[in-house]
């Protein structure tokens, strides 16, 4: 994806896992998204339907998104038809070894985002 | 080879070993991880707790004496077990990694410096190979690595030509955690001696499986944890050869290591205590004692028997399933039960989850060797690693499971 402004890592330990997430973004508005990486079925899954679920959102709905998908795998009640695709994963919460897979890049994401926000910010600060 | 003892009786105990996964069976082939424990290790336990407990080498009273009495057992049985020689040699530590890192805080940190080299192997455990990274960057020495030759073993040609005076020390594992492979300390070590290198052998995956000599092996410093050889967590040894143990330096300062105090300066004691600041785990200790008990009572040759026969049956049955890659060689040659092996299109994690929803427990992973996954230019690998109180019949159902792994992703 050419002209992303952020780029985030995120890695998991203790298996080994990868991936780097890419954002566009305009304002608070995520215009674009991508990753790179490696891993388990779970987290590549998990990431393919993060990037098409935060495509041109803001970034608290994001954030609030990121929540809920993270809630929703520690078995919390929530909205699961905020998450799209991403529910489909519900069902990885019955597998309490996996639920760092599927976290991998929603952890990653909120990372970003905390940064994009913190930039964003500051520039207001000047 | 015929199994010689009855693994019926073996398995009635261990008590862990009827749970039951999901109500399926469970098979644990993750023993290169932990080990069971069989009753009479649990029992040890208790029983330090019901009747003997009070602090070591501290006080007066009875049961100060009991407790004491049963860390020195616990030492002198290890002491046999490994023909060490001498009690001095043996040191309670937390595990194997705690082993190594007293070496390189201490020995390595004073007789390693500026242009010395270590030799390692690039099949280390992270435990054999991180303390040496830290030498290396803080007394400014140079790490060399040992890579395999097309069967998976180590190249020893590369490590003869390595050693040189400015080699001085040679880290190296007895079995590797991933390949399976057995080295040749006794070797190395003789030529690492000639070259006038002390050697250290991370002993983590031979000493729970084979019959160890750290006197026949002939190395400086030998490592290894209780509970990868049916002990409990927590309690790992350092073996220091009687020969170099007065120019190793005590590590944690504090209780029971001293022998005078004054406010300025302190005298310590003779080994082992020197080494055993603090207070000790001596249920750890207890409980290692009784995994000796029971590992003897089988049989050290016997144990390496019945693995080598399971290794070779599983072996024989994965080489036969054609989308499983093996790594690590494929003869019995020098070789243990750990098998590192990964599914064709099917990530080693999403393999583990489906093996373990029919009970068989295995590991995936980069099983604390990040530079060896690089090396097999893998990502992670999956590993069954078999024990004692393993069946051929758990190989089966394994090997079943095993089969159904590409269905769930349509992979034929």
């Amino acid at each position: 994806m050419d002209g992303a402004d952020i780029e985030e890592k995120g890695h998991n330990p203790l298996c080994g896992d990868t991936i780097t997430i890419y954002l566009k973004t305009d304002g608070d508005v995520i215009k674009d998204a991508s990753f790179t990486g490696q891993g388990c079925a779970i987290s590549q899954a998990s990431t393919s339907m993060l990037m098409d679920l935060i495509r041109g959102k803001k970034l608290d709905e994001a954030k609030k998104l990121i929540q809920e998908f993270t809630d929703m795998l520690y078995k919390k009640d929530v909205d699961l038809d905020d998450l799209g695709d991403a529910q489909a994963l519900a069902g990885v919460s019955d597998f309490p070894a996996r639920v760092k897979c599927a976290l991998l890049p929603w952890k990653t994401l909120e990372e970003a985002v905390e940064e994009k926000q913190e930039e964003r910010n500051k520039e207001d600060e000047k | 080879m015929e199994r010689t003892i009855d693994v019926k009786s073996i398995r009635d105990d261990f008590p862990i070993l009827k749970a039951r996964p999901y109500g399926r069976d469970l098979i644990y082939f993750d023993n290169a991880a932990t080990t069971q424990k069989p009753y009479g290790v649990i029992k040890a336990i208790e029983d330090y707790y019901t009747g003997m407990n009070a602090n070591v080498y501290r006080s007066a009273h009875y049961l100060s004496g009991v407790a004491t009495n049963a860390y020195e057992e616990a030492r002198n049985k290890v002491k046999k077990f490994i023909n060490a020689g001498s009690e001095e040699s043996i040191i309670f530590t937390r595990n194997t990694t705690e082993s190594i890192n007293l070496v390189a805080y201490t020995w390595a940190m004073e007789n390693i410096g500026e242009g010395d080299e270590m030799i390692l192997t690039v099949a280390e455990h992270h435990s054999n190979m991180l303390p040496w990274q830290m030498i290396a960057g803080r007394r400014g020495a140079k790490l060399r690595y040992v890579y395999l030759d097309k069967d998976g073993r180590l190249d020893m040609q590369s490590y003869r030509d390595m050693l040189s005076s400015r080699v001085k020390l040679v880290a190296v594992q007895q079995v590797s955690n991933v390949l399976g492979i057995i080295n040749p300390v006794r070797e190395m070590t003789e030529e690492a001696h000639k070259a006038g290198a002390k050697v250290l052998i991370d002993g983590a995956q031979s000493v729970p499986h084979m019959k160890v000599d750290v006197r026949d092996i002939g190395c400086d410093f030998f490592a290894f944890s209780g509970h990868k050889m049916m002990g409990p967590m927590g309690i790992g040894v350092l073996y220091i050869n009687k020969d170099i143990l007065d120019q190793v330096p005590a590590f944690m300062r504090g209780g029971e290591m001293i022998d005078e105090v004054y406010e300025d300066r302190a005298t310590f004691a003779d080994p082992p205590l020197k080494f055993e600041a603090g207070t000790p785990n001596v249920e750890g200790a207890v409980g290692l004692s009784a995994a000796v008990d029971y590992l003897e009572n089988i049989g050290m040759n016997e144990i390496h028997g019945v693995e080598a026969d399971l290794t070779q049956y599983a072996l024989e049955k994965l080489k036969t399933i054609d989308f499983v890659k093996i790594y690590g060689p494929l003869d019995m040659k020098d070789r243990m039960g750990v098998i590192s092996f990964n599914v064709a299109d099917v990530h080693p994690h999403d393999v583990a989850t489906i093996l373990d929803q029919d009970g068989v427990a295995i590991r995936s992973g980069h099983h604390c060797a990040q530079p060896l996954m690089r090396y097999l230019n893998v990502p992670a690998t999956c590993r069954a690693s078999f024990y004692v109180y393993n069946t051929r019949e758990e190989i089966d159902a394994f090997i079943e499971s095993l089969k159904g792994v590409r269905k769930w992703f349509k992979r034929n």
